[in-house]
């Protein structure tokens, strides 16, 4: 075992971390920890653009921005962080053109915009240029980009070594301390993939930036490795997790395989069709049609198939219509994606339509943070010198259903807003005492796994998780699909306690870290459905058909799910998930905990959400 | 070692059940294994079938595959249904974080992105490292030297004088000039096809080069001339042969031979 110090551990090398790494490096002595090589992150997968109202082709403004994504997260979004967020847009966008980031360009030589789903002029009356890209590679060039200037300010990153524990003074799942104590932050234990060995990183602040968790679910646009890692790691300390039933589901991943083709396609002119030709974005939003907010495309597609007016075969897709645009056109401005199109349908989208279906895409909650990117305990206290940023985190600036483009952007200023801050943080703080054998539980978990005889396959058991979510906590959801997920969650937790790997080398031994990622997977796919099961209303990406319209009276508030012992006395009738934020469930070893947080509201009243 | 395995049927909107008939075929992988002689004592008992460190062996896998399969679906296969312990990086799964870049058949390329009805499946499916980088483990080679010789060329905007306070102004022509190198994604396949990176790990290298052209004919940049320096070394872009290799492995479609063409001309000319 080794044992480092820093004053600043990032966790995470893709956007937000190392966003977070260039402010935080220049203040004081920082580790960037990742399991991939930062570059590889799927930060490099985000192809449509970054929106900030620059104004630059046509008239913009940030409030517009602030409104557009109030109004596309159905109201459950924090309007002070979404107006922090449109407001420093503008400087995160030119931030990144100032390190280099060859942004398209207008005639003029500015950074072009380009239109994106639910970005608007005026609160709503036309759709508005405000999607700032590069071709169909905005994420790539930002990943790029950001690794580049860590590569010029001689950032310091573990490459390939997997966190796998959180150091906290008090356990809050063990139920150590008594609400309202102070909690802070010790370090991290890390697992280096080349060699098995364990690092333990003492710091004083700690950044979370793991992205996303896409791979609960079977068909998503997101990479093997999205795990959901930093959220498990917080939530297993008893640090809640915030609005984890909003998942969003993008109306256009390749039928089967749920590669994205990205929203940029439509914003470009793409149509959605039916089995009939018929443009039926028209019947379900007729103002902005194909460029309605993704949660209200994806289920008007979900119904097309369910209304027999699937195309194919099976009639099991839709159809992305790009056949009417010019092939120079689209080689200009979406060559990535129609090439994926060619490569793994094997169709030319210059003249056949693309075949296309709802993909799990995008987790709007995560770990809950306040503006300076400090983690929330419960409703308003934070852990010291805790830090999350990304797609991990929640501020929650995409309420129950992102904007497009909007992630790119909340990566930029919440990661640079959550580095600032941990620096700031660490300068002065005093160091918190390491717990006695610090990288115990993590070195007997692996041991356990590693050395295990035979028992059940990560593969066998990381199906069943995945396609009962894709068939019960999907697009459409209800009490019964909620407690089958629920169910099977359950016997699968049961199994997992069993789980063998083949690999029992200690040299880059992955077999290994998909199990742990396994049990990740796990626990975040059990606040999904407990968050869904208690939210009888359906708000954005979250619809239930046995509760199909949107209550604010019951449900304006955001969901915190806690994990604690089982002596945790139960509040509520009987205790159980009732739709009342106060219920709670019990698990093999824990309780989950329902509880809530108010949404902040500056500027906006709720409306009815049409497009 | 040879497993039959076979595959569910297609769920609801799967390509297979919707693009119509999509063949199911017989596939057999046969894969380079390497366990290196570091790798920890193995549990006792617990060692049958794994490779005998520090030596190489080959496995052979045989396996029932489906229409648009790729390459990594049966490497995911033969891991997740058969051997756990075969072991090879990848993470996005299409072709854009360029971890998994290997030899197929002999050429160097992404497994990802790579269909399996594309190659001749009457012969075994042959699958190796990439050359010339320290194999690790299995598949996996020590990318260490690779991102070195990224990081030495300089990879990042330089510019002097005062920062302007909106962006910098770029026609969409200059824009356009450096926009092939952009598309890099450092997977390390056309530098580790290259004859002369096998024989002299020290050369820096087509990827390397190719991000160097990316800031060299970038208008907003004022480090070409200090580049090109670097590159005028004896590992630099004079140790190219034109064998076009890379640009035949690169899985962006960069014309990398072209680019390395045009920072030796810059390099004669000085002009960017
Ligand atoms: C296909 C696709 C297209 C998209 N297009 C757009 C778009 O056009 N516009 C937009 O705004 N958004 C888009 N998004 C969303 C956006 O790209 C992501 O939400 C965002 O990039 C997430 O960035 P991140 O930095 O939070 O996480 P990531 O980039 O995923 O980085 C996570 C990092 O954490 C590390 N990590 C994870 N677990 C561990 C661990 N246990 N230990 C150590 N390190 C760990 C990983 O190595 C990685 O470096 C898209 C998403 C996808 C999937
Ligand atoms: S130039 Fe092409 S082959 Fe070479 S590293 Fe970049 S993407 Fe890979
Ligand atoms: S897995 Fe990302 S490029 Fe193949």
């Amino acid at each position: 075992m080794q044992i480092h110090q820093y004053d600043v551990v990032i966790v995470g090398a893709g956007g937000a971390g190392m966003r977070a790494a260039l402010e935080s490096s220049v203040r004081t002595r920082t580790a960037v920890i990742s399991k991939l090589y930062p570059t590889r992150s799927h930060t490099g997968a985000a192809q449509g653009g970054m929106c900030a109202a620059l104004a630059n082709v046509e008239e913009d403004n940030w409030e517009w921005h602030t409104f557009d994504t109030v109004k596309g997260g159905d109201y459950l979004v924090d309007q002070d962080a979404a107006e922090v967020m449109a407001k420093e847009a503008i400087d995160a966008v030119l931030d990144l053109e100032k390190m280099g980031l060859p942004f398209n360009r207008t005639p003029e030589g500015r950074i072009d915009q380009r239109r994106f789903g639910g970005h608007t002029r005026n609160h709503g009356e036309a759709a508005v240029r405000r999607s700032c890209y590069a071709a169909d590679r905005t994420g790539h060039m930002i990943l790029q980009t950001l690794y580049q200037q860590c590569v010029k300010n001689e950032v310091e990153f573990f490459n390939e070594f997997y966190v796998l524990d959180l150091l906290v003074d008090h356990d809050l799942a063990a139920g150590e301390v008594a609400e309202g104590d102070e909690v802070a932050v010790a370090g991290v234990v890390a697992y280096e993939l080349a060699t098995g060995e364990i690092h333990v990183f003492r710091a004083k602040s700690v950044v979370l930036a793991t992205g996303g968790a896409g791979r609960i679910y079977k068909t998503t646009s997101n990479a093997h490795t999205l795990t959901g890692d930093g959220m498990a790691l917080a939530y297993r300390r008893g640090i809640p997790l915030e609005d984890m039933e909003f998942f969003q589901f993008h109306p256009t991943g390749l039928a089967g395989l749920g590669i994205l083709l990205s929203e940029a396609a439509r914003g470009e002119g793409a149509i959605l069709r039916n089995s009939e030709g018929e443009r039926f974005m028209e019947r379900y939003a007729p103002t902005i049609k194909d460029l309605a907010p993704r949660d209200i495309v994806a289920r008007s597609m979900a119904n097309e198939v369910r209304e027999g007016r699937g195309a194919g075969p099976n009639k099991d897709y839709v159809l992305l219509d790009l056949t009417h645009l010019e092939p120079a056109h689209i080689d200009a401005k979406l060559p990535d994606i129609t090439e994926f199109a060619r490569t793994y349908l094997g169709i030319e989208p210059y003249t056949e339509p693309v075949p296309v279906y709802p993909t799990a895409h995008y987790a709007m909650g995560g770990v809950p943070t306040n503006i300076e990117g400090e983690v929330l305990r419960n409703e308003s206290d934070v852990i010291r010198g805790l830090y999350a940023a990304g797609e991990v985190a929640c501020v929650s600036v995409h309420g129950s259903n992102r904007l497009g483009t909007n992630s790119l952007l909340d990566i930029n200023v919440f990661g640079k807003r959550a580095g600032i801050s941990a620096a700031r943080y660490a300068v002065d703080a005093p160091w918190v005492d390491l717990p006695e054998a610090p990288a115990a539980l993590v070195q007997a978990e692996l041991e356990e796994i590693r050395t295990r005889p035979d028992g059940e396959r990560v593969g066998d058991l990381r199906q069943a998780l995945q396609e009962t979510m894709d068939a019960n906590a999907q697009v459409f959801r209800t009490e019964e699909s909620l407690h089958q997920a629920m169910d099977d969650l359950r016997s699968l937790r049961k199994r997992f306690a069993a789980v063998s790997v083949q690999d029992k080398s200690r040299a880059f031994n992955t077999d290994l870290l998909e199990a742990v990622e396994l049990g990740f997977l796990l626990d975040i796919a059990e606040t999904v459905v407990v968050g869904a099961l208690n939210r009888r209303e359906s708000r954005g990406g979250h619809f239930r058909e046995d509760y199909p319209t949107r209550d604010d009276e019951g449900y304006m508030r955001h969901t915190m799910t806690y994990r604690r012992p089982l002596s945790t006395p139960v509040a509520g009738a009987g205790g159980d998930v009732d739709g009342s934020f106060s219920g709670s469930t019990e698990l093999d070893g824990y309780r989950v905990v329902l509880g809530s947080k108010p949404v902040t509201m500056t500027r906006y009243q709720p409306m009815e959400r049409k497009y | 070692m040879t497993a039959t395995l076979e595959k569910t049927a297609p769920g609801p909107g799967s390509a297979e059940s919707g693009l119509g008939a999509v063949p199911s075929f017989q596939v057999t992988l046969r894969v380079q294994r390497y366990l290196p002689t570091d790798a920890g004592d193995l549990p006792a008992g617990q060692d049958v079938g794994a490779p005998t460190p520090g030596e190489y062996r080959w496995d052979e896998f045989t396996l029932t595959m489906h229409g648009t399969d790729r390459v990594l679906d049966a490497l995911h296969k033969v891991k997740w249904e058969h051997d756990g312990s075969l072991t090879f990086r990848r993470s996005c799964a299409h072709g854009v974080c360029g971890s998994d870049a290997m030899r197929i058949n002999g050429r160097n390329r992404l497994a990802c992105k790579t269909l399996l009805k594309d190659l001749d499946l009457s012969k075994p499916v042959v699958v190796e490292p990439i050359k010339g980088l320290p194999v690790l483990k299995d598949l996996v080679v020590d990318m260490e030297p690779f991102f070195a010789s990224y990081r030495e060329i300089m990879p990042f905007l330089v510019t002097t004088g005062t920062e302007p306070t909106k962006e910098r102004l770029q026609s969409a022509k200059e824009r356009e000039r450096f926009d092939d190198t952009t598309k890099c994604i450092l997977c390390a396949a056309c530098t580790t096809s290259c004859p002369v990176f096998w024989t002299d790990g020290q050369y820096f290298g087509p990827a390397a080069i190719v991000n160097a052209h990316r800031f060299i004919f970038d208008s907003r940049d004022e480090g070409a001339a200090q580049r090109l320096e670097i590159l005028n070394d004896k590992e630099g872009v004079w140790r190219c042969r034109t064998t076009f290799n890379c640009t035949e492995a690169c899985p962006r479609g960069i014309e990398v031979t072209k680019a390395i063409q045009e920072v030796k001309r810059a390099m004669i000319t000085r002009t960017f």
